[in-house]
């Protein structure tokens, strides 16, 4: 780590790790505003209030110990806490600049605008083909089989799997490798042309280099959409994102340009974590 | 003596061998100072098994073959001319009687003087054959002990073997209810195969009219024994059933697993499962007092002439009867559906209900289709609905407004009242009941395929 950066200095000027791991990206307009956001399991409060706001086309990684609120925040982005029942939000929460928790909300279009992959890869018992298919048939994205055709192959281009799947699109999803079911469910969300892609630890059930695959292909897609990750691995964070949070016991404590966080954070309890005095 | 007290008394010998063994193997211990292969309580355990288990083989054998042996003896003692003109049957019934009168139970008619006298003879041979079992028992009892005993050694692996006692014991009860099951098959395939002697199985299985007569007619007068109006009666009424009870018990199980709130999920599903508990008699008349009437006013109503006793009537009762086992069983698979693809279909956007039809009943289908089968198979073997409900016309027609008959209707009316088990009247009951056994094993073979399948993708 580089621990001659002087605490005032700008952060684009530090790297991380020695190379240039990230472009620089001209921090964009808002995309998503949460105020004070509050998450209660029945009596248990699980997140006491964030503040936090996610640019466009940015990388946004949630690190922190396990049980920190990350991913309940993260389930706050699209509504995905809706499905516990003894789950409450309060607080706000915008996207471009509307609230998502307003009664007159429609949750179906909020969450084709704010896809989701989760931890463990979950392929829906489909085909392939299906599988990518399934969304845009939803939203009823294609007037023609033609044009469903292009959006499955175009999905499972951009997720790196093309070539891999071309030749067994009518197999079943839940045949393929763990990493190759991972890449099938982030086309899946592709497809149905989202704004922003949540990401709940989309590598923590993969191995290495399906890993490094997947983490490929984030940054690529970071070009065209805007990506929140959660990720339990801090080298993970330092690779991919554009911006780093940290959370602790339901607090943001601190959320920064990825390589300030790693190398110069204001914040002790940052400093601890990411040095591995514990989490 | 009893045999109850028999085995009373063999149980307190047994528990004084236990005592012996235990005090036995610590007195070994002390002597030769040394410790034993196994814990006191094996030692006891062993000599009571060696003290108890030959006896009670011996006394279940012996249950077995003496009243055989006795009754040979007493056939033979009785005046050969006397027998010599009997049939088989007709000496099983004399020994039935003679039987009856040395257990001093009363017989139709008092009993004929060669009956008293073999009944006499009879009740001194059993006195024998009681006197020397005891005795054979209590020998043997008493010689396990003492070997067992005597065998005590630091050396003798007690535990082991009493581990093996207990493996034994419980293969020999999963073996019973197998052997039970190989047991009843074989029996109705000899007697099937009785029948199919006086009827041929092409006749059997192909024949269109079902006219049994009665066997007191007259030999000559065979009947005709077609199985197909009762077979087609039993898929027209269970299917009417399934008709019911799919849909409800299926959208039932949807309601209870994905919309409910635990609390009426707690209260609404155990009174579901009540529906199965209630006798199939009751549905019965339930059928007979209340759907038939209701739905014979309501064909009049629109002009359909339906008979209170039809093939809808059982049908109606029996979908009612067989919608808890559909719903309770799907209830169960769509809840195994993991929830990770609920919310996989959540997160692109799917609604509620899209979620439900698209990916969770696609991914739970061979379960599902599983609780379908099995609840078929609970259909087609269903009698007091269909005996009291459907009106008992074994005539091939397609029309459910219709009486009808069913197969296991059928075997209730072969069987009830005077039977005589050389007749192919009585004797199509077996071949009816295995032809059932044979559909509804089908039927729950092919479902328990297809719900291992579909719980392997998930497990």
């Amino acid at each position: 780590m580089n621990t001659s950066a002087q605490p005032n200095m700008p952060a684009s000027m530090v790297s991380v790790g020695g190379g240039e791991s990230r472009k620089s990206k001209s921090t964009g307009n808002v995309k998503m505003s949460a105020k004070d956001v509050k998450v209660f399991y029945g009596d248990a409060q699980a997140i006491n209030g964030i503040d936090i706001d996610i640019y466009e086309n940015e990388v946004l990684a949630f690190i922190g110990p396990s049980g920190c609120g990350k991913s309940t925040f993260l389930r706050c982005l699209n509504r995905m806490n809706d499905t516990i029942d003894i789950c409450r939000v309060e607080g706000e929460i915008t996207l471009d600049k509307k609230d998502i928790y307003a009664p007159d909300r429609d949750v179906v279009l909020l969450r084709a605008q704010v896809g989701i992959v989760f931890q463990k890869p979950n392929p829906f018992p489909k085909s392939i083909y299906e599988n990518i298919a399934y969304g845009p048939r939803l939203h009823g994205l294609a007037k023609r089989k033609a044009e469903l055709d292009d959006i499955v192959e175009s999905s499972l281009r951009r997720a790196g799997l093309w070539d891999e799947v071309k030749d067994r699109l009518d197999q079943p999803g839940t045949g393929l490798s763990g990493g190759q079911q991972q890449r099938l469910c982030i086309a899946r969300t592709i497809a149905v042309s989202p704004d922003i892609i949540l990401m709940d630890e989309p590598c923590s059930a993969l191995d290495p280099i399906a890993t490094g695959k997947v983490e490929q292909l984030i940054d690529e897609l970071s070009e065209s959409y805007t990506i929140v990750m959660v990720t339990h691995n801090m080298q993970q964070a330092a690779r991919v994102a554009d911006r780093t949070a940290f959370f602790h016991m339901g607090d943001l404590i601190e959320v920064d340009r990825t390589d300030t966080i790693f190398t110069n954070p204001h914040n002790q309890r940052t400093h601890d974590y990411i040095t591995g005095r514990y989490g | 003596m009893t045999n109850l007290a028999l085995i009373a008394t063999l149980l307190m010998i047994m528990a004084l061998a236990y005592h012996l063994g235990l005090t036995r193997s610590r007195a070994v211990a002390a002597e030769h100072d040394v410790r034993m292969h196994s814990r006191p309580g094996y030692y006891g355990t062993l000599v009571a098994l060696w003290c108890g288990l030959p006896a009670i083989a011996l006394f279940l054998l012996w249950s077995f073959l003496a009243p055989q042996l006795i009754d040979m003896l007493v056939t033979q003692q009785v005046p050969a001319e006397f027998v010599a003109g009997m049939s088989e049957r007709e000496l099983t019934t004399f020994l039935r009687r003679v039987t009856a009168l040395a257990n001093e139970r009363s017989v139709s008619g008092g009993g004929s003087p060669e009956e008293l006298a073999a009944a006499a003879h009879m009740a001194r041979l059993q006195t024998f054959e009681n006197l020397s079992l005891v005795a054979l028992m209590a020998v043997l009892a008493v010689t396990g002990l003492v070997y067992a005993r005597r065998n005590i050694s630091p050396q003798w692996r007690a535990r082991n073997q009493v581990e093996r006692v207990i493996t034994i014991a419980l293969a020999a009860s999963s073996g019973i209810a197998i052997f039970t099951t190989v047991g009843i098959v074989l029996s109705m395939l000899g007697e099937t195969l009785k029948f199919f002697t006086f009827i041929s199985p092409a006749e059997f299985f192909l024949g269109t009219t079902w006219n049994p007569r009665f066997s007191t007619s007259g030999t000559d007068a065979q009947g005709e024994f077609g199985l197909l109006p009762l077979l087609w009666g039993t898929m027209m009424v269970s299917a009417i059933a399934l008709l019911i009870a799919i849909p409800v018990g299926l959208m039932t199980a949807i309601y209870m697993a994905e919309y409910a709130p635990p609390w009426l999920r707690n209260v609404a599903k155990p009174m579901i499962e009540i529906l199965a508990g209630i006798p199939t008699i009751v549905y019965g008349f339930f059928a007979l007092m209340v759907i038939g009437p209701f739905l014979s006013n309501f064909g009049d109503l629109i002009g359909i002439n339906i008979r209170t006793t039809s093939a809808l009537t059982a049908g109606i009762a029996m979908g009612i009867m067989i919608i808890p086992f559909v719903s309770s069983l799907s209830d169960d698979i769509i809840t195994q559906v993991p929830k990770s693809l609920r919310d996989g279909a959540l997160g692109l956007g799917a609604t509620k209900s899209e979620t439900i039809r698209q990916v969770v009943l696609p991914a739970a289908l061979p379960g599902i289709v599983g609780a379908f089968l099995l609840a078929a198979s609970r259909a087609i073997g269903e009698t007091m609905i269909v005996v009291l409900a459907a009106g008992n016309n074994p005539v091939l027609h397609a029309n459910p407004f219709e009486a009808v008959s069913t197969i296991t209707v059928t075997i209730v009316n072969q069987l009830t009242g005077d039977m005589d088990f050389a007749s192919p009247q009585s004797l199509v009951a077996f071949a009816l009941g295995l032809t059932l056994f044979v559909i509804t094993l089908g039927l729950n073979v092919i479902a328990l395929v297809v719900v291992r399948k579909f719980r392997q993708q998930y497990e």
